[in-house]
């Protein structure tokens, strides 16, 4: 038996452009690019607040703009928006529109549990900036609102989850003949690795916001009702769970890296298990576990024993996900070594980013070191900016490099190179000002009512340049992607001269992807096919 | 462009019954962190004296008493459930309608019989979710669990309704029904033990 999509609804839904089209659409291709665009939406909303944020610490006697009522929820918000907003619609829906297309498949697995899914983030998203914007949310007085906050997060994890599902089946059981799991491309391993993490960790972030939501409604006295919500699920909105949301990020890289190079990604399994070593965050996210390690300077050898067993569980669930990115930012360079690599956007903007993740991540590894005394501080909101803006940038890689497969039509380098630039440096003005601060003692969670000595207004105000720059980034971003997709040059079939299936389609490819499937033989199928082919062996 | 050679027919993947492993993967997990979120809460519990068993957690109040019958009934009845739909797909790999059909309507039968007997025990404990925090953690928690047995419920009319109104060679359906209620039974043996046997 078949199971692969081919009711001519789809077909005819493919179609047309209409609205109701785009409304029932099945197709894996246009639920990718409704994931990416609400994402990039999102990410300009979050950006709008995360800089208004940054500039009201710059002046931390008084109020310039919010209130003091309003900053745990606008926090909140800002936070909810870049993560589940921005980071995991626009890769989730990279992978949902282009992991078949690697998989030589011509369809996703269970389609319209990956349209549901969209709309159900969707649908969550919504009402929950709605019930933040009516004073419901963390620390919110509309105790009504509150309640709709948690069940609309209930719905976003719900969609996220059925999405990942689908991501997940499709790696598992849609793979071309001939494509086992070490023949798939990166991008494909990478999604599955991640979205199985999101399968495992999501149900646990549900599971508690159903506690949150059925005692904040009716009891109050076990979670701290309004108080307590950023207390019980924020860990969804901060270290290590946004290592496990940049996952399919990696995947980006390590097909981007050996695309632009003209040559084969070196060390091809050392990149498999770097990824897979990343997952293991989601150890750490589902036990939703914090671990210290007590460093006590020339004493960190007394106790021997006690101090292996903290530092066990410190290597396991903090330093290994780093020791993956490493694993990742290393294969990628030895790529490169072998030949001399075409700059293009794509590569810009995912190396930057790469360096931004690896950024955030290596500090994360500070932070849990108890003698540092970063704990509370808002040296965890420079991490945080670095993971997220370093991911958002590689999304913006991917979109750079698949925007022919997406759209039919191409991103130019010449504009998009100088972005990749400045997005690098808003990273970095994002987050080590706050690293710095953080070792001043600025707390986290505020943002008036404090003082340290130093330079406290540099730091706060070079974060908030930081942030203007990634919002401009990104509108200059959209402003592109938009003139380009709909008046740029036509792409062609192969612009990047690919090695993976996705490349042997049209731009944009059929209703069902691919004419005939493909045989593979190796890991680079569609490469080993122009080889062929120009020796004279092709088919 | 250059045109690929046509591949044969793929094998089945068996689409369904991976999507109910994930699926079934992630309710588990569900189950499993609200389970841990509840052995923390209770942990945390302050320590009081019962007067049938002395020192024990202040956990759930002392005149609420679990139906333990009940409960173990419905465990029982999750056990069922797997023996009636593994018996439908042994039945359909034999092609013998009537009895996939038989084992099918017992899978309904026991997962209403499951559901009556929650039903049974939130209204024989008498607990209102307003009484504190192990109130409204048991109804989250067994309501989750009910949510789930539910949506076991239209897997099973679904299963039954492809099967019976003609699709009798699909028995990666059945299978796939079958795993989802192993997976079920597995979920809810730790809140049967957590929730109605230790409290």
């Amino acid at each position: 038996m078949s199971l692969i999509e081919t009711h001519q609804n789809s077909q005819a839904h493919a179609s047309t452009s209409s609205v109701s089209a785009w409304l029932t659409t099945a197709d894996h291709k246009r639920v990718g690019r409704l994931f990416i665009g609400s994402g990039l939406i999102a990410l300009l909303a979050g950006l709008v607040l995360a800089v208004l944020i940054a500039f009201e610490r710059i002046n931390a006697d008084s109020y310039q703009i919010l209130s003091e009522k309003s900053v745990t929820q606008v926090l909140a918000t800002t936070r909810l928006l870049l993560t589940f907003g921005a980071v995991v619609p626009l890769l989730l829906g990279l992978a949902i529109a282009v992991v078949p297309l690697q998989l030589g498949a011509r369809s996703i697995a269970f389609p319209r549990l990956a349209a549901s899914g969209f709309w159900m983030w969707l649908t969550g998203l919504g009402l929950a900036i709605a019930a933040i914007i009516g004073n419901g949310g963390p620390s919110g007085g509309e105790s009504d609102l509150v309640d709709l906050y948690l069940a609309s997060s209930v719905l976003l994890g719900l969609g996220v989850l059925l999405t990942a599902i689908s991501i997940v089946v499709s790696v598992l059981t849609s793979r071309a003949p001939g494509m086992g799991i070490l023949r798939a491309p990166l991008f494909a391993w990478s999604s599955f690795v991640g979205a199985l993490a999101l399968v495992l960790a999501m149900p646990v972030l549900i599971g508690t916001t159903i506690y949150l939501y059925i005692d904040h409604r009716y009891a109050r006295l076990g979670f701290g009702g309004n108080f307590g919500v950023n207390r019980w699920i924020g860990w969804s909105l901060s270290q290590p769970f946004t290592y496990l949301l940049a996952i399919p990020a990696l995947g980006i890289v390590l097909d981007v890296v050996p695309t632009m190079n003209r040559s084969r990604l070196a060390q091809r399994p050392a990149a498999f298990v770097a990824v897979g070593l990343v997952g293991i965050s989601v150890l750490s996210a589902v036990t939703q576990t914090t671990v210290t390690l007590p460093w006590e300077g020339a004493k960190f050898l007394d106790n021997a024993g006690d101090k292996i067993a903290d530092l066990l569980p410190f290597v396991l669930l903090t330093v290994l996900p780093v020791l993956g990115l490493l694993g990742v930012f290393g294969v990628s360079l030895l790529t490169l070594k072998s030949a001399q690599p075409r700059v293009a956007a794509p590569l810009a903007f995912v190396l930057l980013g790469l360096l931004g993740i690896l950024e955030g991540s290596a500090a994360h590894i500070l932070s849990g070191i108890e003698d540092a005394g970063l704990s509370g501080t808002i040296f965890e909101a420079g991490t945080y900016v670095a993971v997220t803006f370093g991911a958002v940038m590689i999304a913006f890689g991917g979109i750079c490099y698949w925007g022919p497969k997406l759209w039919g039509r191409s991103i130019p380098d010449k504009a998009a190179i100088p972005l990749a630039l400045l997005g690098f440096v808003a990273t970095l003005l994002g987050s080590l000002p706050y690293m710095v601060a953080g070792f001043a003692d600025q707390p986290s969670g505020l943002v008036n009512g404090f003082s340290y000595s130093g330079a406290q207004d540099l730091w706060n105000i070079a974060t908030c340049g930081g942030f203007v720059l990634m919002l401009f980034v990104t509108v200059a971003f959209i402003a592109l992607a938009l003139k380009s997709f709909t008046s740029g040059t036509t792409a062609g079939d192969d612009p990047w001269d690919g090695s993976t299936l996705e490349w042997a389609t049209t731009s944009p490819p059929p209703v069902e992807n691919f004419a005939a499937l493909a045989v593979v033989g190796s890991a680079s199928p569609f490469a080993d096919m122009k080889s062929s082919t120009s020796t004279g062996k092709g088919a | 462009m250059l045109a690929l050679p046509a591949a044969p027919q793929p094998a089945s993947r068996r689409q369904v019954f991976v999507g109910t492993a994930v699926a079934g993967a992630a309710g588990m997990m569900l189950i499993g962190g609200m389970m841990a979120t509840w052995l923390k809460f209770r942990a945390d519990a302050p320590v009081r004296e019962s007067l049938k068993r002395g020192l024990i957690k202040d956990w759930m109040p002392e005149k609420v008493i679990v139906p333990e019958i009940a409960t173990n009934l419905m465990l029982i009845g999750f056990f069922v459930v797997c023996v009636m739909a593994q018996w439908a797909v042994y039945s359909a790999k034999r092609n013998d309608r009537p009895h996939t059909g038989l084992a099918l309507s017992v899978s309904a039968l026991m997962t209403l019989a499951i559901l009556n007997a929650q039903i049974f025990i939130w209204t024989q404990m008498g607990v209102a979710a307003r009484d504190g925090a192990f109130h409204s953690m048991f109804y989250a928690a067994t309501g989750a669990m009910t949510a789930l047995l539910l949506s076991g419920l239209v897997y099973t009319a679904v299963a039954a309704f492809r099967y019976l109104g003609g699709r009798s060679k699909d028995i990666e359906l059945l299978s796939a029904h079958a795993l989802y209620w192993y997976f079920l039974t597995v979920a809810f043996c730790p809140v049967w033990f957590i929730v109605y046997v230790q409290k």
